[in-house]
């Protein structure tokens, strides 16, 4: 791999683009999950529920604060690095760019302010209303800016004029044919991500002794959402696959290190992609399994990377990507599942006998993120040397910029994220750990910790 | 009608909005991180405070302006964002500072507030800077020899003091006290350099190209044109006037300062779309040559029609929500 100008802006973009995923997954999550705690409150009066929404919320805006900052980068520099892309296929990408930033961005950003500190101004009727346009917003966002990558994937209703697309059919183009599949896997990742963060936290404030009275309903409502979403997950997963099958066959021959075309394929579970010598070494192979998987039939044709000579993403890190992905999405399931288990049978006080499992999930924290990061490595990586899949290298794109120019922002980009992305670890910690200055102002907290000195 | 014509001019028309409601309301809340380090600790979480609810949505306009920059004129935006990719990266950087700075200052703990509030401060100047070196790049059509440089420096050192007297407007508005007093000193330090930017920006354009310059000098244009500056230098000294008359300012009247400001800038922009039109990038494209094409532009129309309005809407009423003098606020 050569640090070329070429490279240097892929790795640019990959450090804003992964930076800035790991934030609005959250958040899209996370905001209908305040949502449900804002309902609660509201249906039951339980101030348990307000609590956790208060403790949440903080999270919430820290996690948007980031997203926001980093989104703004990536508009930028969908000019700054990829101007042949705006030049070519701006007349399909701009318009739903725009849509995102119409019917989404501020949409989000203007009720964020009455979400977070409107409370006290507004009656409890606009504030629920608030934080349900936030949620809605997110939701938008991740609608349209799905529907743009799906194109870039799937890319339907188009012409194309002297190299420059034309939209045929608005139609076609948002609900391409990856589309259904790329939003909902998404947005399922999106709340697994926010509901093994919520456990996460919960759990760890639970071994470290500082949980207040929502620390259990709060990973309660985890668990629940982790064993149903997360089997959902794979389902959707499964079909998703099935479609990049129909449409982007390279990119699931490098997901299964397939080399040869061949009928009744086996599935790789474990191996080290060769590109070199085109083959996958100490492969351990299921028979059939790959064909019966993809093709749901035992002896359906899968083909193989010989099949796009000059147009095969980079094997290994997509096949490894899906391995971590698919590891991920597995272990939340199992997880989800032990944690439901235990945590909806038992009351709270029960949480010393369950060291384990308070352990499992505090590890599990931030496992979204990286299950995220790495099933984006596989379809992005996975559509490559293509931007518009078929019809548009990313090579032809690229701006023209000096090595040492990129370097050097890459170096500041990589920097500024690695310090931003501890200080937010740091500050969540913080905030898990300092005992909550409201907590005195709910009855029902004193009553908890009162029972609890008493218990201890 | 015909659309391939008027399309374009629509979205011109709506990115010169889009970045003038920027520069007034970003510019704020620009304004008010450059002048923390200047005030004591319980004023800057007032003053924090007073731009909590808004600077999210208020940065929002900056991506709608580039946004359309992007969706309606693809050829242009191209060739602007990466002649100006090092400005460009710097104001990021600087945006990024300050937008995590805001929250990460009451969440990662007080022992770390003072660097927060340290990045802050210099995420809000980084990025003013980068802005004005931007601007100054652009309205001398992105040339990058020495006296267009020279130039860009120039702007990017007097644009923050827009920004500034917008910050102390805003809390003449919103703050009352010792707060509202150190304000009308920083507006009136910062009205120098903000004239002197006016100023700059005045002349630069006519003097980078001739026809610009043909366009504001003839004679029948001259004097159907001398409304700008007129009311401009007008509004200038009513702001001079206004700060050395503080018993005004303290009456109730500290919002006069910020509508003084709006009608400058609103003079400007109309002064500076006057020099552009009908091109995009000075000597390089038109607005017609740059757009994308119509039927994208039909497309994202009939979306813009129906939401801004919407947007604008919103924007008021959360405004009205949080209007008022502003007090210090907690997440808990």
């Amino acid at each position: 791999m050569e640090l070329d100008p070429f490279m240097l802006a892929r790795m640019q973009f990959a450090a804003n683009i992964s930076f800035h995923i790991l934030f609005p997954t959250i958040t899209i999550g996370l905001c209908w999950i305040l949502l449900y705690f804002r309902v609660r409150f509201t249906l039951s009066g339980d101030k348990a529920w307000e609590y956790a929404y208060s403790f949440w919320v903080k999270i919430f805006a820290l996690s948007f604060a980031l997203g926001v900052v980093s989104g703004i980068t990536m508009s930028f520099q969908f000019g700054t690095n990829w101007p042949g892309f705006m030049e070519r296929a701006g007349n399909i990408a701009g318009p739903l760019l725009g849509y995102e930033v119409l019917t989404a961005f501020f949409l989000e950003a203007s009720f964020l302010g009455i979400m977070l500190f409107g409370k006290e101004r507004v009656s409890n009727r606009m504030h629920l209303i608030a934080t349900a346009l936030v949620a809605i917003g997110t939701t938008f966002s991740a609608f349209w800016i799905l529907s743009l990558n799906s194109w870039m994937q799937t890319p339907a209703g188009y012409r194309i004029e002297d190299g420059v697309f034309f939209v045929e059919s608005w139609w076609e183009v948002i609900f391409n044919p990856s589309f259904p599949y790329r939003f909902f896997h998404m947005l399922n990742a999106s709340l697994l991500t926010a509901a093994f963060l919520i456990m996460g936290i919960s759990a760890w404030r639970a071994l470290k002794q500082v949980d207040g009275p929502a620390t259990w309903r709060v990973m309660r409502t985890g668990a629940a959402m982790a064993a149903v979403l997360a089997p959902l997950q794979i389902w959707i997963g499964d079909l998703h696959g099935l479609n990049t099958l129909e449409h982007q066959p390279a990119k699931v021959a490098a997901m299964e290190g397939i080399w040869e075309t061949e009928n009744g394929a086996p599935l790789t579970l474990f191996g080290f992609p060769d590109e070199e010598a085109k083959t996958t070494h100490f492969a351990i192979k299921v028979p059939k399994l790959a064909s019966l998987i993809l093709t749901h039939e035992w002896d359906g044709e899968v083909k193989g990377l010989n099949e796009f000579e000059g147009a095969t993403p980079p094997v290994a890190p997509v096949f490894w990507a899906f391995r971590v992905m698919v590891g991920i999405g597995v272990l939340m399931l199992l997880v989800g599942w032990w944690a439901s288990f235990v945590l909806f049978r038992q009351p709270q006080e029960s949480r010393g006998e369950h060291p384990w499992l308070m352990r499992a999930l505090s590890a599990m924290t931030f496992s979204g993120w990286i299950a995220v990061l790495a099933g984006w490595y596989v379809t992005e990586i996975g559509r490559q040397p293509w931007v518009v899949n078929g019809l548009l290298r990313t090579s032809e794109v690229v701006a023209d910029h000096a090595a040492a120019t990129l370097m050097g922002t890459l170096l500041g980009y990589v920097g500024l994220y690695i310090f931003l992305l501890i200080s937010y670890i740091a500050a969540l910690r913080y905030l898990a750990t300092k005992p909550a200055r409201s907590l005195s102002l709910l009855p029902q907290a004193q009553r908890f910790h009162k029972a609890d000195e008493e218990g201890a | 009608m015909d659309l391939s014509f008027w399309l374009p001019l629509f979205f011109a028309g709506a990115m010169g909005l889009a970045l003038l409601i920027y520069v007034l309301l970003d510019g704020y809340d620009l304004g008010i991180g450059i002048l923390l380090p200047f005030a004591s600790d319980d004023e800057k979480d007032l003053m924090i405070g007073s731009i909590g609810p808004f600077w999210d949505a208020n940065e929002t306009w900056i991506v709608l302006g580039v946004g359309i920059l992007l969706i309606a004129f693809p050829q242009a935006h191209g060739i602007v964002l990466t002649a100006l990719y090092l400005p460009v990266t710097i104001m990021l950087m600087g945006l990024i500072l300050r937008g995590v700075a805001f929250d990460f200052r009451v969440k990662a703990g007080d022992a770390r507030k003072g660097m927060w509030n340290a990045l802050f401060a210099a995420g809000s100047l980084i990025a003013s800077a980068a802005q004005g070196w931007m601007l100054g790049a652009y309205i001398t059509g992105l040339s990058d020899d020495t006296t267009g440089l020279l130039f860009s420096a120039l702007i990017a050192v007097t644009l923050p003091a827009l920004y500034v007297l917008l910050g102390s407007a805003w809390l003449l508005i919103k703050t009352d006290g010792v707060l509202f007093e150190k304000a009308i000193r920083w507006g009136r330090n910062a009205l120098l350099p903000m004239g002197l930017c006016l100023l700059l920006v005045s002349v630069a354009t006519p003097l980078v190209s001739s026809v610009i310059a043909d366009k504001w000098f003839t004679l029948p244009n001259a004097i159907g044109l001398l409304p700008i500056p007129l009311i401009t230098a007008t509004a200038y000294a009513g702001l001079v006037w206004l700060f050395n008359s503080p018993v005004i300012l303290r009456s109730g009247y500290g919002w006069l300062i910020f509508a003084a400001l709006t009608v400058i800038c609103v003079m400007a922009s109309i002064g500076l779309g006057y020099s552009l039109f009908p091109e995009i990038i000075i000597g390089r494209l038109d607005l017609w040559e740059a757009a994308a094409a119509t039927e994208s532009l039909l497309f994202i129309f009939w979306g813009t029609v129906i939401t801004l309005p919407a947007i604008l809407g919103y924007t008021f009423f959360i405004y009205r929500v949080f209007r008022g003098k502003a007090t210090a606020l907690s997440y808990d």
